[in-house]
């Protein structure tokens, strides 16, 4: 039975995380996934620098979450960074207070759960009270601000919930180590470098199991947000994005749907924020500035908006660069990136490359005549 | 607000035409405006009126430029809310009520601008209006015949920008359809097309209106086409009902002829 059902779950599966709303829908791009994935797990081991690549796979997922609000359903939100904030500071006090394995895997929870109440709050009453278009994002960019401007002003002793201290523009150190599980059950503790793996050839490697856990987390939300938005939900929110008039002319409650989709982007958000904590041990104001508060939309345009794909890849690649450079020059970098994928692509590079290989797909079955291809003739 | 349980108690009496009362024709009236005041700053676009159509009448809706046909749309849909009076639908006050809690009641609308998802194939415009009531097998079949009815088979995999103007507004008129509603509203739904097209588009919402009862509001500058179509014509001027009528009474009529030029032209064609 198990054996006769495996197929049609496999088609089914397939079924599920393809459809007109995402990049890659053959075996092809499933192949070359499952390539980048392997090349990803080998990658810290075989001397690749795991730490700071966990740091881009953890930013991966705020550009998930500002392609699913943006490019998906349309709300162009400079905010992504307030529920990210959130879900770092909320990660930090709960686990500084409670800082056992049970203490500190709800902390994660609680972390994702601030980051969604507070986009559900913020969503309601803009898209309830009817705040539209540029409106959204000039509300959503004041908010960060407001975050900005009000947790620089937490250094005082005042502002300590339990024994976490906020502490202001210094930041909140001494966040504890991430550990998953329950005391008794199973724990296991985040250590840097702590695993140790025989690797034949190259001996025993010391790998990261952080790295390997953000890995698995981005994959598992890019999968999941593949099935959400060619869900008939997603085609709804793309439907949105397009014409909210029509949308709501066909009997679609647009408000609703886009607050929904506010608030899972709001608790990826603050997952990212969680981890981002987590991986630092410690969080500060800085992730409500500006320049922060622009990089998931410089990610997101670049990569292409309209495309999960586009946006993780776009994330990892930008702040690869952008941390490899550092400094001003990086600014710069950023800055002329942006410009430039908006003035000659403006749907975004991935979605550019997906064309053209599929331009070139159609061209090979279009050829009929069995002519000698090019490189053939060639000595 | 003031929704009552009770039908025949809501809103004034539907004017019955002479031919109406003379042939007994039972019909039900489908919707009603009471005094339907609609005013933007200082202008007034509708100033109380008072509309009516029965279940399953084709009804065009005629005026000079900025007269309130497209207003009076919109306070119908619910898109705009009236400064004053109310809309009944069914005999239910609905001038409170959401325009997607309108739809749900059975009220659909074409807009003027062919508004189709232009980066969305024909195959996911069609979907989306059907995938809220159908699933599976049944969804793949209404999903066919919609864009059948819209004489895109063939194009399903293509784009909707790509279609021209008359192929947007008929797959728009399918999917407005497809919802099956009671009341269908068009907004100048052969502007801009060819003889050919303007042809197509008549035997389709004559179809519509014949075979599957839908009731249709038109708004319509043709009066070709009005007269092939219509059951009866309203003529709304400067906010207001000016006229109700056959076509031919419309056409005849030189008050209406001058308030659509602008001036007496002494009856001259």
């Amino acid at each position: 039975m198990v054996a006769a059902s495996t197929p049609s779950a496999i088609t089914r599966l397939r079924n599920r995380l393809e459809g007109p709303n995402t990049i890659g829908n053959s075996r092809r791009f499933w192949t070359a996934l499952a390539l980048v994935v392997v090349a990803l797990i080998a990658f810290p081991v075989v001397g690749g620098t795991g730490s700071q690549f966990s740091l881009f796979l953890v930013l991966g997922l705020l550009g998930l979450s500002l392609s699913l609000v943006w490019g998906y359903a349309g709300v162009l939100s400079f905010g992504q960074v307030v529920f990210f904030g959130i879900g770092a500071y909320t990660f930090g006090v709960v686990s500084i207070n409670v800082p056992t394995p049970a203490g500190i895997t709800g902390a994660v929870f609680a972390g994702v759960l601030a980051g969604a109440v507070v986009a559900a709050l913020l969503g309601y009453f803009m898209f309830y009270g009817g705040v539209r278009d540029v409106y959204v994002t000039i509300i959503t960019l004041v908010s960060t601000l407001v975050m900005l401007t009000f947790m620089a002003q937490t250094a005082g002793s005042e502002w300590t919930i339990g024994s976490a201290a906020l502490g202001g523009f210094n930041g909140m150190p001494a966040i504890p180590l991430l550990t998953l599980g329950i005391e008794g059950v199973f724990t296991f503790q985040f250590v840097f470098n702590d695993l140790e793996l025989f690797v034949p050839v190259l001996g025993v490697v010391n790998i990261d199991p952080f790295y390997y856990l953000s890995l698995a987390v981005l994959l598992a939300v890019y999968l999941g947000l593949r099935v959400l938005v060619n869900m008939d939900f997603g085609r709804v929110l793309v439907a949105i994005r397009e014409d909210e008039d029509r949308t709501r002319m066909f009997g679609y409650d647009v408000e609703r749907a886009k607050l929904v989709a506010f608030t899972i982007g709001g608790g990826l958000a603050g997952l990212s924020g969680v981890l981002y904590a987590a991986r630092n041990v410690y969080i500060d104001p800085s992730v409500f500035q500006l320049y922060f508060a622009t990089l998931p939309v410089v990610w997101v345009s670049v990569g292409g908006r309209k495309s999960l794909l586009g946006a993780v890849s776009a994330t990892v690649a930008v702040e690869y660069v952008r941390l490899s450079l550092g400094g001003e020059l990086a600014l710069v970098v950023v800055g002329a990136l942006l410009l430039v994928s908006i003035l000659v692509l403006p749907g975004g590079i991935i979605p550019w490359i997906d064309d053209k290989l599929s331009d070139g797909r159609l061209d090979v079955s279009d050829v009929e005549s069995p002519e000698t291809p090019p490189e053939a003739t060639e000595p | 607000m003031s929704e009552s349980s009770d039908p025949a108690s809501l809103g004034p009496n539907v004017r019955q035409t002479a031919a109406e009362m003379a042939t007994g024709d039972r019909t039900e009236t489908l919707l009603q405006t009471e005094d339907l005041v609609k005013t933007f700053g200082g202008f007034t676009a509708t100033d109380s009126v008072d509309f009516a159509i029965e279940e399953g009448e084709l009804r065009c809706l005629i005026g000079p430029n900025g007269a309130g046909k497209s207003t009076l749309l919109k306070l119908i849909t619910g898109t705009l809310t009236p400064t004053d009076g109310a809309v009944y639908y069914n005999g239910h006050d609905i001038t409170d009520l959401a325009p997607n809690k309108r739809v749900d009641r059975g009220i659909s609308m074409k807009f003027q601008v062919p508004s189709v998802y232009g980066d969305l194939t024909v195959r996911e415009n069609a979907r989306l209006p059907i995938q809220q009531f159908a699933d599976g097998a049944e969804r793949r079949q209404l999903v066919r015949e919609s864009i059948d009815a819209a004489g895109l088979s063939g194009y399903e995999q293509v784009e909707a920008s790509t279609l021209s103007h008359g192929q947007q507004q008929q797959l728009e008129i399918s999917m407005a359809a497809s919802l099956e509603p009671d009341l269908l509203l068009l907004d100048e739904p052969v502007a801009g097309l060819s003889v050919d097209e303007r042809a197509k588009i008549a035997e389709r919402v004559t179809r519509l209106n014949e075979d599957e009862g839908i009731a249709f509001i038109v708004i319509e500058h043709d009066t070709d086409f009005v007269g092939e179509i219509a059951d009866k014509v309203t003529v709304l001027d400067e906010g207001d009902v000016f006229r109700e009528g056959s076509i031919e009474e419309i056409e005849s009529d030189p008050a209406v002829k001058r308030i659509y030029l602008g001036e007496d032209d002494g009856g001259d064609e």
